[in-house]
């Protein structure tokens, strides 16, 4: 990929809010071009959407996440394709991926409680065809999401003067 | 009572503290100050060097090692000298590891200088030439490069500034403050001054990897006949983000680097050993560090010179280090004013230009080691500081 492409995008993933404007300034581009850039990646689906990383935990305790581990016995021809697809249909479900490993799809999950969690695991997924096994695991904690830090740490430990 | 003016060594007592001490204690008082007014990368040393470092200490790898540095370390800045630039030093007795790049330049200039000899500073510079110079007996004689050659040092500069009794040159580049580089046409010009004379050429390359656009970084070494009259300075502390662990070291002719050796292991003994098996492992494997942390400098310098060319200040693009020294003259007032008033009113440190000599003056020193978050807000906040004042 053309390389100022592969900066833009990194530019954006660090932070969406960055205006044409800025991204322009930043790659010594024009800011047409810049927007132009953008519209054709969001065309394309190489940038498919913008969001808020919001750390729900401060906001109320109703809010759970699980990972899923799903056993799946693969469809002839379609493969995980199939089962993957009807699962992300799902409005509960907030990603889906395919593993190499212990087992094959890994589901994020998110509820209003365990007990919702558990259920819709129960309800929905573990009785679908070809599952195999599935194991929750619920999160407790969440430290860092999408590259960002949810605690403090890393404090700037240089001074403000240097030569 | 002792009269410690009396006893103190008057060469250390002359020497003018830091322009910026007030600076320091202004922002110490202060909450939520933007720095870009540090001369460190914000990078962290890359985790494979940190593992190198833990593991000698797991290995309790903690004795001096020999004066001159690890042999293995040596020999691999040896080898990284040949890949990059082509150049032959000999491991055992051409290279010296020494404690950050400030030891190697005054190691530099102590085994060179006698009283009296001149030694030309091309201004502005690093803090640390004209005291050492003065502490060394020797007397610096200023060159004050210009913002209309971009800050690079011409050989009719030089020229004029060569007298029976100069003895070295210090050549910093890319330079700190300023950003700007010598590139081969500029360094053979140079040359051209220098061949037929005994001038020692102290080159301080320690921003080398941090060289942007096409071409790569040219050591002066590297130019025709110079290699024998060059002491070629560099480190670890800016190319891999490892400021603190102090490593640095010089190249040079075997004669030079013995009597440099007899300072060294007098008053140093040896480098930190932790430190040169963490730079071993650097120099084997850090390539691609540099290379992103590079990427991510050009970012940002881009970034800063375009915002501030639309505020409307003049500056040169800076192709070196990771500094931008835009000209604030138009804002009526110095550059110590600038700095203080913008520190005091909108949290924005950043180091006036004549703190690298008096030829700076009408200048800022901005460092972009920082997250283009902070530089997007602090660079606001300068926008801000310049509109209030051409109200005001």
């Amino acid at each position: 990929m053309n390389k100022k492409l592969e900066k833009l995008f990194k530019i954006l993933e660090e932070d969406a809010r960055y205006t044409p404007a800025d991204i322009a300034s930043m790659l010594g581009e024009s800011e047409e071009k810049v927007s132009e850039l953008i519209k054709q990646a969001e065309k394309e689906k190489i940038i498919c959407g913008y969001k808020a990383i919001i750390d729900w935990d401060k906001v109320s305790d109703v809010h759970v996440t699980a990972l899923i581990e799903l056993k799946v016995i693969p469809q002839k021809n379609l493969g995980f394709e199939e089962i993957a697809e009807r699962i992300m249909k799902m409005d509960e479900v907030e990603s889906v991926y395919l593993m190499s490993g212990g087992y094959d799809l890994s589901v994020t999950v998110k509820g209003r409680s365990f007990k919702e969690v558990a259920l819709f695991v129960a309800k929905r997924l573990a009785v679908m065809d070809n599952i195999e096994s599935t194991a929750t695991h619920f999160v407790l904690r969440r430290y860092k999401e999408v590259g960002v830090k949810l605690i403090e740490s890393d404090k700037d430990d240089r001074g403000t003067y240097s030569f | 009572m002792i009269n410690y003016d009396e006893i103190l060594n008057s060469s250390v007592v002359n020497i003018k503290p830091s322009g910026i001490r007030k600076f320091f204690d202004i922002a110490e008082q202060m909450e939520n100050v933007i720095s870009l007014g540090v001369g460190e990368p914000d990078f962290k040393t890359p985790w494979h060097i940190r593992q190198a470092g833990i593991d000698a200490l797991e290995k309790s790898k903690t004795r001096y090692t020999s004066n001159r540095g690890l042999i293995e370390l040596r020999k691999e800045i040896s080898n990284y000298y040949k890949r990059k630039y082509k150049l032959k030093y000999s491991a055992q007795e051409e290279i010296l590891v020494t404690v950050g790049g400030s030891e190697a330049i005054d190691l530099g200039i102590r085994a060179i200088i006698n009283e009296g000899d001149e030694v030309i500073i091309p201004e502005p510079s690093f803090v640390c030439y004209v005291p050492i110079v003065k502490m060394a007996g020797g007397v610096p004689v200023i060159v004050n490069t210009k913002a209309e050659n971009e800050f690079r040092l011409t050989a009719d500069e030089l020229k004029s500034a060569i007298t029976k009794k100069t003895k070295m040159l210090i050549l910093p580049f890319p330079n700190n403050p300023t950003g700007a580089i010598m590139e081969r046409q500029d360094l053979e010009k140079i040359a051209e001054v220098l061949k037929g004379t005994n001038i020692i050429v102290l080159s301080d390359e320690i921003y080398s990897e941090l060289t942007y656009g096409d071409k790569p970084h040219t050591s002066i070494a590297q130019i025709d006949d110079m290699k024998e009259r060059t002491i070629l300075i560099s480190g670890f502390s800016k190319a891999y983000s490892m400021t603190g662990w102090r490593l640095g070291y010089i190249l040079c002719p075997a004669p030079i680097c013995k009597q440099m050796t007899k300072i060294h292991q007098f008053g140093i003994m040896s480098s930190p050993t932790v430190s040169q098996f963490a730079a071993i492992e650097a120099l084997k494997n850090g390539d691609e560090d540099i290379a992103t942390m590079r990427a991510e400098y050009d970012v940002r310098r881009t970034y800063v010179v375009n915002e501030f060319r639309k505020m409307g200040l003049s500056v040169f693009e800076p192709k070196g280090a990771f500094y931008v020294f835009p000209c604030i003259k138009s804002s009526g007032l110095s550059s110590d004013e600038f700095c203080e008033r913008l520190l005091k009113e909108k949290k924005v440190a950043t180091v006036p230009g004549n703190a690298f000599g008096e030829c700076g003056e009408g200048f800022i020193r901005v460092s972009y080691c920082n997250s283009l978050g902070n530089l997007k807000i602090a660079l606001s906040r300068i926008k801000e500081f310049l509109k209030e004042n051409k109200n005001g």
